[in-house]
């Protein structure tokens, strides 16, 4: 049987800085890295800008063969992970044959997740996550002159812009009362709506597709209300769900995704996950929470790599936090924190209409700062997130700040942690 | 250049200097987008004149944060100039790398609508010459490291010297520098105390090494020199000694040595004392410091002492007089510095005798925290109570980072413990001294060459 002492599954940001992480640590001990992914390793996050045709598929890929070689990686693409044996210590694959390891990382990510909606099954649509869906895409809609998006994510609102830009009459239908919900407020989803309207785009939230049938131009969608969609390119974009069925018959603790600790371990010995497929303590709250963002998968790959490479230097994670950036027809929205206001907490909102700025931040009742939304307003995101992270009083500049958090962000920094 | 190692060059900013005027930024502006608008500088100054400058500016991290949450792999870490790139050709304007960056060195450029970050402009910045108070700079000692680091090391690893101590470096670089073809000799003191003599009976370098008495080392040395010049062999002949060794009882053959103008390359580690035995007091300790023969308190008899009460023999300055090849003084708070002297020194010593005196701060003796080295070493040269000049008998005499405006010289005293009981007349007896010795070494700066 092949053996590995570290045996790191998937191949995006999570697994990669795994890698890292342990080879900053351990320059020479085996390590293998196994996706069922046939590319070289890639962001699901750059897959709308394939679609787009902004991004070429061969410029996309994060690492080549000449890091691996380098790194001492063993890179085995295009094979999954079919079930894991922690009792034993050995993963099995897709053709039966297994590896054993010492160490196992599970970084598998996520999958669309299909709803189910009678006569889906029936007819043909476009999903988006992996290169290939994108390639498939990006050729769809150069043909597309009526198309439907289902889910008001971000996923679906980017693959709608490109619609909107290839010319396709686009329709966006989302369950939910407003777009991007839960990454973006009402005020700000409403300039995102305003925007794709302003572009043509036909926006019906709050809205449930009930029934699908085939049709001459593709298929025939009938929403909660009666009316019918035509669509000749149908994208579901309906969220994600971890890729964890591997785990069937294996003791590893799972809810709704793989559940870990503060080191990114799993309940069972020798195994870690990360990324989209973990499911970790929030910032928040001590609740184990989804956070299937890309900033935090590298912060907890980078976890389980130094956590498995037994680097010294391991500090727990701190909790998620979400953390969104959107572009839309040449505008920006970018979302740090929590949304929610906490128990005494203050939300102070800016909003001019004639620019389109919008500015909210939110705080707590000792004035720390728990949540920051702009949409035309930059500041810099990652100076934010510390603020939060490392809950600093804002009592003294919590005006200038509001007024100017770019500047006073900076400053802030430049005492703080420079 | 591999994953990791490596020295780069890198833009350092000295917040005390700077007065906010942001000429900086108007200089980044100027050179990145053609316009004037600081708004859109690379490089940010925040803060106010109350509360002090600072700086928000890519820090081109060793480990950076914006690379590793780039989905489209549009910033790379550039191993070799140690800029982190940015490609627009990749870059999809997603600004997750603004969200990744917890130092705002990254940051979205309102003008062209892309996120923009600092390059160092290809290595020659447009914001340091435009600062007109000298708070940023560009340091390029990086590649001395890079180099020095490809040069093989000549001294056996694991050396037994004091925790802090910059007496390592010093035999580690300037032995890599010299290289193989070279004799070494090493008189009673710190350096062989550390291990150049050996250990069960192989010695702790990679070339030969020899162990002279304190008195005969320049002597000993320049006949080893010139039996390998009639065998036909160009070999450098290197002395590494002490203050003490060379100053005191020494100080004789050294002498001799150098007015016969022997081809021999002598290196004083000058830690102002005897510090390997027990720290007493050498000809080169200063004025009021304390050492083990100059105790504080009550002395032998009952005498009252409060630390040495001679001034120091400047020992340069008197190797200047017997007209060497060349002569410089040097600090490991200043290496570019010190490597341009030993480049030269080296090439003075395959024409006869050149000397370079080396200020070594000593942890143990001289009663200060074992990270403060560096510190210690560049306040000593920022108050003046060291200067760096060289010298050689054409050009003459000049300072090499001569200080415009320095400190007083407590704030070189009050580093170290060896200077804690002074008395303001001593402090001030000192100060006194560094005046007449910078006006003593000025006049034989302005001294014409001959």
């Amino acid at each position: 049987m092949e053996q590995t002492k570290y045996l790191v599954v998937g191949s995006s940001h999570a697994a990669l800085e795994a890698v890292t992480a342990i080879r900053m640590h351990d320059p020479d001990g085996s390590l293998t890295l196994l996706t069922r992914d046939p590319h070289l390793p890639y962001s699901p996050t750059v897959l709308p800008y394939v679609v787009s045709g902004r991004s070429a598929p061969d410029a996309i890929f994060l690492r080549d063969e000449k890091f691996f070689a380098r790194q001492k990686v063993q890179l085995k693409r295009g094979t999954a992970l079919k079930a894991l044996h922690a009792e034993r210590n050995a993963a099995e694959l897709a053709d039966g044959s297994e590896i054993a390891y010492e160490k196992i990382l599970l970084a598998t990510g996520a999958a669309p997740a299909i709803p189910p909606i009678p006569g889906l099954d029936q007819v043909s649509y476009h999903v988006l996550r992996t290169l290939d869906d994108a390639t498939k895409l990006n050729a769809a809609i150069k043909n597309s002159k009526q198309a439907v998006v289902l889910g008001a994510g971000l996923v679906g609102m980017h693959a709608a812009e490109n619609l909107v830009k290839a010319g396709a009459s686009v329709t966006i239908v989302e369950m939910a009362k407003q777009l991007t919900d839960g990454y973006f407020d009402a005020i700000a989803a409403g300039l995102i709506e305003k925007a794709f309207t302003d572009n043509g785009a036909l926006i019906l939230t709050g809205s449930r597709v009930v029934k699908l049938a085939p049709s001459a131009t593709g298929a025939t969608l009938t929403l909660e209300n009666g009316t019918t969609l035509e669509a000749d390119l149908l994208l579901v974009a309906t969220g994600v769900k971890p890729n964890m069925e591997y785990l069937a018959g294996s003791r590893v603790e799972h809810d709704r995704g793989i559940l870990v600790s503060d080191t990114m371990q799993t309940s069972v010995a020798n195994v870690w996950s990360a990324g989209d497929c973990a499911q970790a303590k929030g910032f928040y709250t001590d609740a184990k929470i989804m956070n299937a963002i890309l900033p935090d998968a590298t912060e907890q790959g980078r976890i389980a790599g130094m956590a498995m490479a037994e680097d010294p230097g391991l500090k727990k994670y701190p909790g998620g936090v979400p953390l969104n950036t959107y572009h839309f027809f040449g505008r920006h929205a970018i979302s740090v924190g929590s949304s929610k206001v906490p128990e005494g907490g203050e939300m102070v909102t800016r909003f001019d209409e004639a620019s389109g700025r919008y500015l909210k931040a939110i705080f707590s009742a000792d004035n720390r700062l728990t949540g920051i939304y702009g949409v035309n307003e930059f500041f810099d995101g990652g100076v934010m997130c510390q603020l939060i992270l490392r809950r600093v009083d804002l009592a003294p500049v919590k005006e200038r700040f509001l007024a100017n958090p770019l500047a006073v962000g900076r400053e802030l920094m430049s005492k703080l942690w420079r | 250049m591999g994953m990791f190692g490596g020295a780069y060059n890198t833009i350092a900013f000295d917040a005390n200097k700077c007065d906010g005027c942001g000429d900086c930024m108007t200089a980044c502006a100027t050179a990145k987008t053609g316009t004037v608008d600081q708004s859109r500088s690379r490089i940010q100054i925040v803060g106010s004149a109350d509360e002090g400058f600072e700086l928000a500016l890519c820090r081109q991290c060793a480990d950076p944060k914006c690379v590793t949450v780039c989905p489209a792999a549009a910033l790379t870490k550039n191993y070799a100039s140690g800029v982190i790139d940015w490609n627009a050709d990749k870059c999809v304007d997603c600004l997750l790398c603004t969200v990744g960056c917890a130092y705002a060195g990254i940051a979205l450029d309102a003008g062209t609508g892309h996120v923009a970050k600092c390059d160092t402009c290809d290595g020659a910045p447009a914001c340091v010459p435009a600062c007109p108070h000298d708070a940023l700079t560009y340091v390029t000692t990086s590649r001395i490291y890079n180099e020095v680091g490809d040069w093989e090391d000549l001294f056996a690893p694991g050396l037994a010297g004091c925790q802090g101590c910059n007496t390592e470096l010093l035999m580690r670089h300037t032995l890599r520098r010299v290289g193989p073809d070279t004799v070494l000799a090493t008189p009673p003191g710190c350096v062989p105390g550390m291990g150049s003599v050996g250990f069960n009976g192989t010695t702790g370098t990679k070339i030969p090494v020899f162990h002279p008495l304190l008195t005969n080392t320049a002597a000993m040395l320049a006949g080893v020199k010139r039996q390998y010049k009639r065998v036909g062999r160009d070999v450098t002949a290197l002395a590494i000694a002490g203050d003490g060794g060379a100053s005191d009882v020494g100080f004789q053959s050294l002498s001799g040595a150098a007015e016969r103008n022997e081809q021999i390359l002598f290196m004083v580690v000058d830690n102002e004392g005897y510090m390997n035995t027990g720290m007493q007091r050498s000809s080169c300790t200063p004025y009021g410091a304390w050492t083990s023969t100059t105790p504080i308190g009550k002395g032998p008899g009952n005498i009252p002492s409060q630390g040495k009460t001679q001034d120091a023999k400047n020992l340069p300055l008197i190797m200047v007089n017997h007209r060497c090849e060349y002569v410089a003084t040097a600090s490991t708070a200043y290496m570019d510095d010190l490597y341009d002297k030993l480049d030269k020194a080296i090439q003075a010593s395959k024409r006869g005798f050149a000397y370079l005196h080396v200020y070594s701060p000593c942890t143990t003796g001289w009663r200060f925290p074992t990270d403060q080295n560096m510190e210690v070493a560049r306040k000593a040269v920022e108050t003046n109570f060291v200067m760096l000049w060289e010298y050689n008998p054409t050009d003459g005499l000049h300072f090499t980072r001569p200080v415009d405006d320095p400190l007083p010289v407590t704030e070189y005293l009050k580093a170290m413990g060896r200077f804690r009981h002074l008395s303001p007349d001593q402090v001030s007896h000192i100060q006194s001294k560094v005046v007449e010795n910078l006006a003593f070494v000025k006049q034989m700066a302005h001294r014409e060459a001959i």
